[in-house]
């Protein structure tokens, strides 16, 4: 038996997922220049990597290492959201002070000072974290085993 | 320095929980280090706050990302907040050192801890949050992490009790957001001191008090107020100890009563003069709490439920005190969620430091443990005394202010009847007293070992709380519940407080 | 009035399924429908005539904006219905796995 589902459904799967990623991509680095930002990216992201495994693996198989991967990269983004919260700190300004730039240009892609790194660490956490979630309730005999 | 740090009552239990499932993967071990340490410095920083504010210091309004209270999220920390956070975390630490050895006979100690740094994180930031959808915010972390611990066991009876908790947590949660956005709709501000002004600008109409009715269902659910109470009994059954301790000694009194009073008194800006309706309201709420979970915990035979029916009658002397509206009663119930929130934490550790050793609920299965588990027992004798009201505990002078608060009110029937029901509590800690701890004499002790190190530690640590708080319950009313106290009482200078002018 | 109506009502029938559903997965359908009708609510809060949505994409621009606050709750808020029904449904599952039913009559055991 074949792993994963039909050969119709992998066949778009293979040419959709990497679109469905870049777009998640572009979500995240345009978050404050347009609507979206690290949250509805991330979403579109995990949204990627939900279609691959959907597409190409059977979801009781699936490695633990996966798990421990998505969660370890969610942690790293929350993480990442703190540090960048405690630069405004270092700069000798209030918690989540964004520093280096004002209000930011309208349609100038390098600006808003720290926004766009927030975004990029909030993406992070929610793509990873949306996909360990999937992981989790898919496949929780091997969650709970952990 | 302060005013510099403020956010890290939230920041540093957030990075902990960032750090734990890092870490605690490597060396599960690193788990139990990083949660405690992050307990003791909130320890620390919470008293060092609260230091400060009593030698003079002015309240502190921090504005995130320098945007001002105006425009940006503001997080407060006046006398009221500064006593909330500084229960949260004097109990969430002996909570952390007990999670050390309980967590022996668990798997996923890691992520244990990482729902524990989420709920401390939620319930700082609840108590320090300055604007009303923040507060939400909080809440929900908050409430969204004990859920999944109360569940931690995943046993039958922990998810059914966890799924049961979180369909009323959940009604609750959304019947505060309605509430916040109507409130929104109203003020076009979400501010609660620029909230106060416009709802005073307004005065009290028909939207008022249906917002507050919203609200009021919310948080009474969330603090477990006697008729959106069921979920409280099962939850604290199948919680881990720890978690009990927590949610029944500072998750309810801040999410529910904390959450509700700062609205009620200082956005709502309602006195007993002003509203007398809704007062009496609450003094009735609290009277039914407190007669009817006092009578149902006297008919219990499980001693982790009975503590919870407890929990339930406690809270009602906190919301007649509340209710009473005046200023020794407000006094009164602040140091009740003071010393209720140590005694409460003490005695569920000390229960399942019990059940740990004997491996049994019932009162009747279990006989003459002060012989074999003397620290323990001698322990759980002390916060007995204390939720009692026996003087020199701290539950004493709780429940005395809000007697005398009732008095000074003059309504004296509600005395009497606090009075009376302080010996029914009395009465429900004896019968575990004389049952478990005690041995009668047709019966042969329970073979039982004293518990480890950790434990004790922890309940010898709330034990001298509440002797401190008792002992010395002069200094601890002037510097800290009576300043707290006049932040209710204050009412609208909240506002002043926070946007100056 | 009538937007606010609707939304009422939607809360109404998801309490309905909450409350009176035996099936888990309809009683977590019915919070769903909860968190959407008061995401619609806050929604509406923030809406004005002939406005246009928040977004500066042109410099200098100046026109009549919906009240952008509203639209960030609502975002806000879903990202917490987001873990709350996760969660909920992680449950659901665990029950299951215990109990091989999602009948709710058949699994209580705790009572009052």
């Amino acid at each position: 038996m074949t792993r994963g589902m039909t050969v119709i459904v992998q066949t778009i799967a293979r040419l959709v997922a990497g679109m469905v990623f870049l777009y998640g991509g572009y979500i995240i680095l345009h978050g404050h220049l347009t609507p979206g930002g690290g949250f509805a990216g991330g979403a579109i992201i995990a949204a990627a990597f939900i279609l691959v495994s959907l597409a190409f693996g059977s979801v009781e198989n699936v490695e633990q290492h996966r798990y421990t991967f998505s969660s370890v990269f969610e942690s790293l983004g929350g993480l990442g959201f703190i540090i960048l919260g405690l630069a405004g700190y270092f700069t000798g300004h209030a918690f989540l002070t964004n520093i280096w730039a004002g209000l930011g240009e309208p349609l100038e892609l390098v600006s808003a000072g720290i926004i766009p790194f927030a975004n990029i660490a909030i993406g992070i956490k929610v793509g990873a974290g949306l996909f360990a979630i999937f992981l989790a309730l898919g496949a929780s005999r091997f969650v709970m085993k952990e | 320095m302060l005013t510099q740090y403020l956010p890290l009552f939230v920041v540093v239990p957030l990075a902990g929980a960032f750090l734990i499932p890092l870490l605690g993967r490597a060396w599960r071990y690193l788990a139990d280090i990083v949660g405690n340490l992050v307990g003791a410095f909130l320890v620390a920083f919470s008293i060092y706050g609260l230091v400060t504010l009593a030698q003079g210091g002015q309240p502190v309004v921090y504005s995130l990302g320098s945007w001002g209270p105006r425009l940006g999220i503001v997080l407060v920390y006046d006398s009221l907040s500064a006593l909330i956070v500084l229960i949260a975390n004097l109990v969430g630490l002996p909570a952390l050192l007990f999670s050390t050895r309980y967590l022996d006979r668990y798997t996923g100690r890691w992520k244990y801890y990482t729902l524990f740094m989420l709920l401390l994180a939620g319930l700082n930031g609840v108590a320090l949050a300055g604007d009303i959808f923040n507060l939400f915010v909080f809440l929900e972390i908050a409430a969204v992490s004990s859920y999944a611990l109360v569940a931690f066991g995943t046993g039958e009876e922990e998810l059914e009790a966890g799924f049961k908790y979180m369909v009323m947590g959940e009604i609750a949660g959304m019947m505060v957001l309605v509430s916040i956005a109507l409130l929104y709709a109203r003020t076009s501000t979400l501010n609660m001191a620029e909230m106060s002004r416009a709802l005073q600008a307004a005065g009290q109409t028909p939207f008022v008090w249906f917002v507050l009715g919203t609200m009021l269902v919310g948080f009474a659910t969330k603090m477990a107020l006697m008729p959106f109470h069921s979920w409280l009994p099962d939850a604290h059954l199948s919680a881990p100890a720890p978690v009990s301790a927590v949610l029944s000694g500072v998750f309810v009194k801040v999410l529910g009563i904390y959450a509700m009073s700062r609205i009620v008194f200082n956005v709502f800006g309602l006195t007993r003069a002003t509203a007398p309706t809704f007062f009496n309201l609450l003094v009735g709420l609290g009277l039914f709490s407190l007669i009817v979970a006092s009578l149902l915990a006297i008919n219990q035979n499980n001693y982790k439920r009975l503590l919870a029916y407890s929990t339930i009658s406690q809270i009602g002397y906190i919301i007649l005190g509340f209710g009473i509206g005046s200023y020794w009663a407000i006094v009164g119930a602040l140091f009740h969620i003071l010393g209720h929130s140590v005694t409460k934490g003490l005695l569920f550790l000390a229960s399942r430091s019990i059940e740990r050793e004997t491996g049994s609920r019932e009162i009747g299965a279990i006989s003459g443990l002060e012989k074999t588990m003397p620290v323990t027992s001698w322990s759980y004798i002390a916060g007995a005394l204390s939720l009692a009201g026996i003087p020199p505990f701290a539950g004493f002078f709780s429940k005395l202010f809000i007697i005398v608060g009732a008095v000074a009110a003059k309504m004296y029937w509600l005395a009497i009847i606090a009075a009376l029901f302080s010996v029914v509590t009395m009465g429900y800690m004896l019968k575990v007293i004389n049952n478990v701890l005690f041995a009668r004499k047709d019966r042969e002790p329970t073979k039982a070992r004293e518990a480890p190190f950790p434990i004790l530690a922890a309940l010898v640590i709330l034990v001298v709380l509440a002797l401190a708080f008792g002992i010395g319950f002069r200094p601890v009313l002037d510097s800290i519940i009576e300043p707290a106290a006049r932040v209710l009482t204050g009412g609208l200078e909240y506002a002043r407080m926070v946007l100056g002018g | 009035m009538l937007p606010f109506a609707a939304c009422f009502l939607l809360f109404l029938l998801g309490l309905y399924a909450v409350v009176l559903k035996r099936n888990l997965i309809k009683m977590v359908i019915g919070f769903s429908l909860m968190q959407y009708s008061v995401n619609l609510l806050l929604a509406f809060v923030g809406f004005r005539h002939d406005a246009v949505a928040p977004i500066i994409t042109r410099v200098g621009m100046t026109d009549n904006f919906v009240d952008p606050l509203p639209q960030a709750l609502v975002l806000t808020a879903i990202v917490i219905g987001l873990a709350t029904t996760a969660l909920m449904l992680a449950f659901v599952m665990r029950i299951y796995e215990k109990y091989k039913t999602f009948d709710i009559t058949e699994i209580r055991r705790l009572k009052g």
